[in-house]
């Protein structure tokens, strides 16, 4: 499952990260392989969403979300 | 032998507390430039590291990595890169967000490795530790091998222990971080051949930030990398990994044990209101409205006291200096045009001033994230919103903020439309014109009709801004593929002694930049339009002194004809004579010469109109009470052609959208030409917004009149 298909309240970890130049940006901006990433607001209209990294809050957009693989934590 | 100074670079991520530690080390002993042959904003400052010492402290734009995406991180990267560049730091300080180590110390690794000798200063303790996060800085020292140091930059603490850490040479040293093994040793040396022979990661990295670009240099580099079969983007996502694996090591061994639960983040609780998917944008309009409104009541005082204080003043030097030419050219020339905008420096100030606050407590970060879906359609993102609301001050530091926009085409559009938004030099002007066409008092339920016309001009201004947008993004091509990642950093209160200098750094741009294109363009028009082609004003003059020398004339009528005279004279000045000129091109918007002058000068800068209706209107006049009375001047006024007053609701309606679209500010069109690098972008905009508006003004006036 990807990042776009994470709901409210729930945690998962990051698994993969696709898609060559934005997955550099995205490590960069701390969306990596590992972290754990919470659904926090979405916005208006459904896009972008802000997700909760374990240090910082960051927003993106769905496109980019689905990018992102993740897998839940019970 | 000791150096008298040193130069000091600050490097770090955005919203890290970079500005408060740059203002807390420098207070107001700073300034503001470009660095040479670019606009890019250059904050350079000193302040004594010891008696015999000095320190030359140099901001770099915030970033998150030295690959830079944007125009502003390349900066950053351009100044660490180059040991020949003048602004090549002794030492990077570089401030990091204690609450967000991990992300921060990427960057720190990567600018370590360029082989700077760096100290590392750390900021935001308080706030990591109400998240329960909380360092051991002796454990964190041994293992970056750099010294460390904790500040807390908001309340100016640590400031001495950093400035005895920059004083002790011993301290200054380098690190290493991230090794090159895994690369193919003659590839670097074959890179290092074409870029130049300085440590091996610098080299590697040069040549992949400078592969990019178009030039005989980067096909080299282009072909080096080829012939090793190397994969640009995958050795960087690897690079940043192996980075990330070596940072979590060391925070983990330097990280305390969790001394308290994670409480739910003030943040996160203001964030599900503020970012509501149903009301969050309804919550922004109406934080607008009360910012245009407070705007416009709380600068009603000082304005008045500007006013009556710059008018005594104009009165005493009229007074004092003899009189004669000089005394003329100053009170109705230079004093007339000048007092005419400065007493809109409250006004301008409370609007620089709440956009500070928006930005500084955290709320403009937020406003990308909920308007990023409703700029996608018109060729925007969401980053574009900080310098469309921006542009509301001014267009000119906007533009050069749409540097943070990665996307290339979004930055463009957004360059191209942000004059639209209507920023502070328009608010004189509208000030000026609402003023004339209603009654002070006008009160719709509780709010200020003035207040909401202006409301309702700056909304004209977005949508037209918009709709371009739209437009724009239908005839502007683009290869790169665009994406919107942004940090949403926590909110905090703004820091009140930030906020002064960035008012006294606006403010001071206002006076001084602005005083000085007033003054020019006021003793320019002041010499028009009191001379003229000499045969022309003869007449005039000859006429009238025959009339006037008649004794049978009381003192009334006398004050008449001067008036009367007057104003012919100025018909018959070169500035008349070049309104006439161009009054047939006007006249279908409802404009007659003399707005036709004001029109002109204001291609300068808008705010010239308020001045140069000043000074038409002082020389236009019988010496007596020559300020302050504009209003009543021009709304006396009768149209010759028509025997109606000049003004009228359709003329005011038409001047003030004029004014909305068309580009009247020369710094917007410099910081254009230099931001998107081609003569043809401030042309292609002057010449729409010209259309724009003249078109606009042609249809409300005749919908109107």
């Amino acid at each position: 499952m990807n990042l776009t298909q994470l709901g409210y309240g729930k945690k998962a970890v990051i698994t993969k990260v696709n898609g060559q130049i934005l997955a550099l940006k995205l490590f960069e901006m701390g969306i990596l392989p590992g972290e754990e990433v919470e659904l926090e607001n979405v916005a208006p209209f459904g896009d972008p969403i802000a997700i909760n990294l374990s240090e910082s809050k960051v927003c993106l957009r769905m496109q980019d979300a689905s990018c992102v693989e993740i897998k839940l934590i019970d | 032998m000791e150096q008298k100074e040193i130069t000091v670079a600050l490097v770090g991520n955005p919203n890290c507390g970079k500005t408060s530690l740059f203002n807390a080390l420098t207070g107001l002993n700073h300034k503001v430039s470009n660095f040479p042959g670019t606009t890019v904003e250059k904050k350079t400052g000193s302040f004594k590291l010891s008696p015999e010492k000095n320190a030359h402290i140099i901001d770099l734009p915030g970033t998150y990595s030295l690959y830079p995406k944007s125009a502003d991180e390349l900066v950053t990267y351009e100044i660490l890169r180059n040991k020949a560049e003048t602004n090549y730091p002794d030492l990077v300080v570089f401030i990091a967000d204690a609450s967000n180590l991990k992300r921060n110390l990427l960057l720190f690794t990567q600018v370590a490795d360029l082989k700077v000798p760096i100290v590392l200063v750390l900021n935001m303790l308080d706030v990591a530790e109400r998240r329960g996060i909380k360092y051991d800085l002796a454990k964190l020292e041994e293992k970056l091998q750099v010294p460390i140091i904790s500040i807390n930059a908001r309340k100016k603490e640590g400031i001495d222990k950093l400035k005895e850490v920059l004083l002790d040479e011993k301290l200054r040293v380098t690190a290493k971080y991230f090794s090159l093994e895994r690369v193919n040793q003659q590839m670097l040396l074959d890179l290092s051949k074409i870029t130049d022979k300085r440590n091996k990661y610098a080299a590697l990295q040069y040549a992949i930030n400078a592969s990019s670009l178009i030039s005989e240099k980067a096909k080299r580099l282009t072909e080096v990398f080829k012939h090793y079969e190397f994969d640009i983007i995958s050795f960087q996502e690897d690079e940043v990994l192996t980075r990330y694996k070596i940072i979590d090591e060391t925070v983990k061994y330097a990280r305390l044990k969790n001394t308290s639960q994670l409480k739910a983040s003030v943040t996160a609780k203001v964030d599900k209101v503020l970012t509501h998917r149903y009301y969050g944008i309804g919550i922004f309009l109406v934080l607008l409205l009360l910012v245009f409104q407070a705007m416009f009541s709380w600068s009603e005082y000082p304005k008045d006291w500007l006013e009556v204080g710059l008018g005594a003043f104009t009165d005493y030097v009229e007074k004092t200096l003899p009189a004669g030419v000089l005394n003329d050219l100053i009170v109705h020339g230079v004093l007339a045009g000048l007092t005419g905008v400065m007493v809109f420096l409250p006004q301008i100030i409370l609007l620089f001033l709440f956009i500070a606050i928006l930005e500084d407590v955290g709320y403009m970060a937020r406003v990308g994230f909920i308007m990023d879906r409703i700029m996608r359609p018109f060729g925007m993102n969401g980053k574009s919103i900080v310098p469309l609301i921006g542009g509301m001050a001014c267009a000119v530091p906007s533009i050069m903020a749409t540097r943070s926009i990665e996307n290339k085409k979004e930055r463009l559009i957004t360059i191209l439309v942000t004059p639209l938004m209507s920023c502070s030099a328009r608010l004189p002007v509208y000030t000026l014109l609402i003023g004339m066409m209603l009654e002070d008092t006008a009160k719709w339920g509780p709010f200020n009709v003035h207040g909401l016309v202006l409301m309702l001009m700056y909304l004209i201004g977005f949508g037209a801004a918009i709709l371009s947008a739209w437009v724009f993004k239908l005839f502007i091509k683009q290869k790169e593929k665009t994406y919107f990642i942004l940090e949403l950093p926590g909110y905090k209160v703004p820091v009140f002694s930030n906020l002064l200098i960035t008012i006294y750094e606006k403010g001071s741009a206002f006076v001084f930049g602005a005083g000085k294109i007033i003054i020019a363009v006021s003793v320019i028009l002041w010499v028009l339009a009191s001379t003229g082609p000499h045969a022309n004003m003869q007449m005039v003059e000859s006429k009238y002194s025959t009339i006037l020398q008649n004794d049978t004339l009381t003192e009334a009528a006398k004050k008449e004809i001067t008036l009367q005279m007057n104003a012919q004279k100025l018909e018959a000045s070169y500035a008349g004579e070049f309104g006439k000129l161009i009054e047939p091109v006007i006249r279908p918007l409802g404009f007659d010469w003399k707005i036709g002058i004001a029109l002109l000068t204001s291609l300068a800068a808008r705010e010239v109109f308020v001045g140069t209706m000043n000074t038409i209107y002082s020389v236009n006049d019988d010496g007596d009470n020559s300020f302050g009375h504009i209003k009543t001047k021009m709304m006396a006024e009768i149209n010759p052609r028509t025997g109606k007053p000049s003004y009228n609701t359709a003329t005011f309606l038409s001047l003030m959208i004029f004014y909305a679209f068309a580009m009247q500010c020369m710094s917007t069109i410099a910081i254009v030409k230099k931001e998107t690098d081609h003569i043809k972008w401030p042309i292609i905009q002057f010449l729409y917004l010209t259309a724009l508006a003249y078109g606009s003004s042609f249809l409300v006036f005749n919908l109107f009149s």
